[in-house]
């Protein structure tokens, strides 16, 4: 990727409201080239898999199944289509579904348009794009989860815990600062801060323990 | 302890009577409150109650106490005035009601009217002269007391009669007082008269049965017992005459008897209905109507448009199908995040900001969390007022421990160390909240870098936390 398309990448928006993608259309501007849009699961794959954008701008919910789908089946085939979740539902489980898809981050539509425009430029650059509700739900996903013990033996206990790092980062984030005040505040360049967010999103996707799947599953019944 | 306490109503009644406190009956006879020593004869020994009778003094006019009290605060007042403990005072009161033969609770309703309560200058009576239907009622209470007295007199029956008029004078002073109360007396009212209104409630059939069999059978027996007793034609006689004098008074005031008691019943029912909508209207005005001049500020913005009307959505629905009050924090039931929640639909909907509410885990509101919450509403609030800043983050952690709450804005921000004085206020109210039940309150800031709020509250006594 070089840095022209850094600067101005090309975007799709997956969304079921006309009226909410064409608001984003011109909120993005011409800071972003919105190359096609979809408003379903399978338009969606298929206009992904015909123009290879930078980034897809993914509603986590749809009419034909929730986001993950669409972040899953164009993953499977091009892994190097990023995805930005946006979503202005307050569901963590599908939030972190969309995540688990593969998603590198997770913004709400009340996002202002300067902030929308910096988000699809982070994940654009592979970056993590932690809003303080991803972060909010990730400290609540892995705090839920008990700390293996010799009951539960962990398989992979580096992707089960988050550490004290990630944790204080995710907290910062989650109180409203943006990746260069956590750095001030913990004494660590807004690269390092970076470093941590996506090894936190890592462990969210690859963690294969069960318990982050009953998660979920409780949260859907409460 | 009956020379100290009887000094009740009746002693301030027979000043306020205005005939000089002389009684209204013969000098020197014994008459329904005792034998009367002449004015201040309860007040002379007001001060020498015992130790443990005395509570603590209240200068000032006689008023009504409005926090301590079990009917109409009268006794409450009364104690707090002469220096006595109330329930002395309560307890002299129940006495003298039992050997004045009741006139003492006339006393005390009159007093209940007469009598302003702590914190205001006027007194019920001076409404209740205004409240004609009630003052009908009232005078129909006692053309019904004349008929009775007429019976009992006939029937040779005096003590009834002592009896009646007591409770016919209380009754209509109560009436006076019911309808120009206020609300929160009325509900003491109310209370008071539960048990009376369980026995007279509908309750079907059976119980009306119930009830007319037994007046039947008491009446049968009131008969029999007078025929049996004096034996003599010439009472059935009498009664006759009496049963006729009766029905001649029913004939005459009966309409009207049924008049006013119809009118009462559409009247309360239209103040139930007005009361009713006076809460919908104050309902609806605080959420619906406010959001609706939010969207009408700001139709230019149609994400906040949105944002308004989704809000108020929620707020209206939960109100209509789960019976949950708009605006009420300190429901049953509440949690953590069930209040944070709360505090980011009430703020967004008054102000217009937009709080962003993330919560890490749950657990329920005790009183130390119901303060931080009410700690972070107000940090919260001042925030949407003051920073100018469109995005307020609110950040809740439980953890086994400890709860904290984060209030951040990227307003304006202020130096701490030379704050304006009505926001240091504001702080100060924050901190001091959070510091009564052991908690911690920081904030931190600096001019054009926004606000923080770090509040922490632990979790002592806690049951097991519930996580997620």
């Amino acid at each position: 990727m070089t840095m022209a398309d850094a600067a101005r990448p090309r975007v799709v928006i997956v969304d079921d409201h006309g009226l909410f993608r064409s608001g984003v259309r011109s909120e993005l501007g011409s800071d972003v080239d919105v190359i096609g849009e979809a408003d379903d699961v399978q338009p969606a794959v298929r206009l992904i898999g015909e123009c290879l954008p930078d980034v897809v701008l993914l509603d986590v919910h749809l009419p034909g199944g929730g986001g993950q789908l669409v972040a899953a089946a164009v993953r499977a085939e091009h892994p190097e289509v990023r995805f930005l979740a946006l979503s202005a539902s307050d569901a963590p489980e599908d939030v972190i579904a969309v995540i688990r898809a593969g998603a590198r981050g997770y913004v709400t539509k009340t996002i202002s348009a300067d902030d929308l425009v910096d988000a699809v430029r982070r994940v654009a650059a592979g970056d993590a794009v932690f809003s303080p509700r991803l972060a909010g739900f990730v400290l609540d996903a892995f705090a839920s989860l008990p700390a293996p013990d010799e009951h539960r033996p962990s398989f992979d206990a580096e992707l089960d815990q988050l550490t004290t790092r990630e944790r204080e980062v995710l907290r910062l984030i989650a109180r409203g600062y943006t990746y260069k005040e956590v750095g001030r505040e913990l004494y660590i360049s807004a690269k390092t801060v970076e470093t941590h967010v996506s090894s936190v999103l890592r462990k969210l996707q690859l963690s294969t323990r069960h318990q982050l799947t009953r998660w979920a599953a409780e949260r859907r019944l409460t | 302890m009956q020379t100290s306490a009887p000094g009740g109503p009746e002693d301030r009644l027979n000043q306020g009577l205005g005939d000089g406190g002389r009684p209204p009956w013969p000098h020197g006879q014994p008459g329904p409150f005792g034998h009367w020593a002449g004015p201040g004869h309860w007040r002379t020994r007001r001060h020498r109650g015992p130790q443990w009778a005395r509570g603590p003094r209240i200068e000032g006019p006689l008023r009504r106490a409005s926090d301590d009290r079990f009917a109409g605060g009268v006794a409450a007042g009364l104690a707090g005035r002469m220096g006595l403990d109330p329930t002395m005072v309560r307890l002299g009161l129940m006495i003298a009601i039992l050997f004045t033969a009741g006139y003492a609770a006339v006393a005390y309703v009159v007093a209940w009217l007469l009598v302003p309560m702590t914190g205001t200058d006027t007194a019920i009576a001076a409404k209740a002269k205004a409240d004609r239907r009630g003052l009908a009622v009232a005078a129909a209470l006692g053309s019904l007391l004349v008929l009775i007295l007429i019976a009992v007199t006939a029937l040779h029956v005096p003590f009834v009669g002592s009896l009646a008029s007591p409770l016919f004078l209380c009754i209509a002073g109560l009436v006076l007082v019911w309808r120009n109360a206020s609300a929160a007396e009325r509900a003491t009212l109310r209370d008071l008269a539960e048990p009376l209104e369980s026995l007279t409630g509908r309750r079907g059939w059976t119980a009306i049965m119930v009830r007319a069999v037994t007046a039947v059978v008491l009446a049968a027996g009131g008969v029999t017992v007078f025929v049996s007793t004096h034996r003599s034609i010439l009472l059935l006689r009498q009664l006759a005459g009496v049963a006729l004098v009766l029905a001649a008074i029913v004939v005459l005031f009966g309409p009207w008897w049924i008049r006013v008691a119809r009118d009462l019943v559409t009247e309360r029912q239209a103040r139930i209905r007005a009361e009713e909508r006076a809460e919908m209207a104050s309902r609806v005005h605080d959420s619906v109507l406010q959001t609706l001049a939010m969207i009408q500020r700001r139709a230019d913005q149609p994400q906040q448009v949105v944002q308004l009307a989704r809000a108020q959505e929620r707020e209206l629905r939960a109100w209509l199908f789960d019976g949950q009050a708009p605006g009420s924090l300190d429901g049953q039931d509440m949690t953590i995040s069930g209040g944070v929640r709360q505090i980011q639909q009430e703020v967004e909907a008054t102000h217009g900001v937009t709080v962003e509410a993330v919560t890490v885990g749950d657990c329920e509101v005790n009183d130390d969390l119901g303060a931080l919450l009410a700690a972070a509403r107000e940090a919260t609030v001042n925030a949407a007022k003051w920073s100018g800043a469109d995005v307020i983050s609110l950040f809740a952690e439980v953890e086994p421990g400890e709860v904290s709450l984060y209030v951040r804005d990227r307003g304006r921000g202020f130096d701490p160390a030379v704050v304006p004085g009505d926001r240091k206020g504001l702080a100060e109210s924050i901190r001091g909240r959070m510091a009564r039940r052991g908690g911690s309150a920081t904030v931190r800031s600096a001019p054009g870098e926004g606000t923080e709020v770090s509040l922490t509250m632990p979790r002592a006594g806690e049951r097991q936390p519930s996580r997620g």
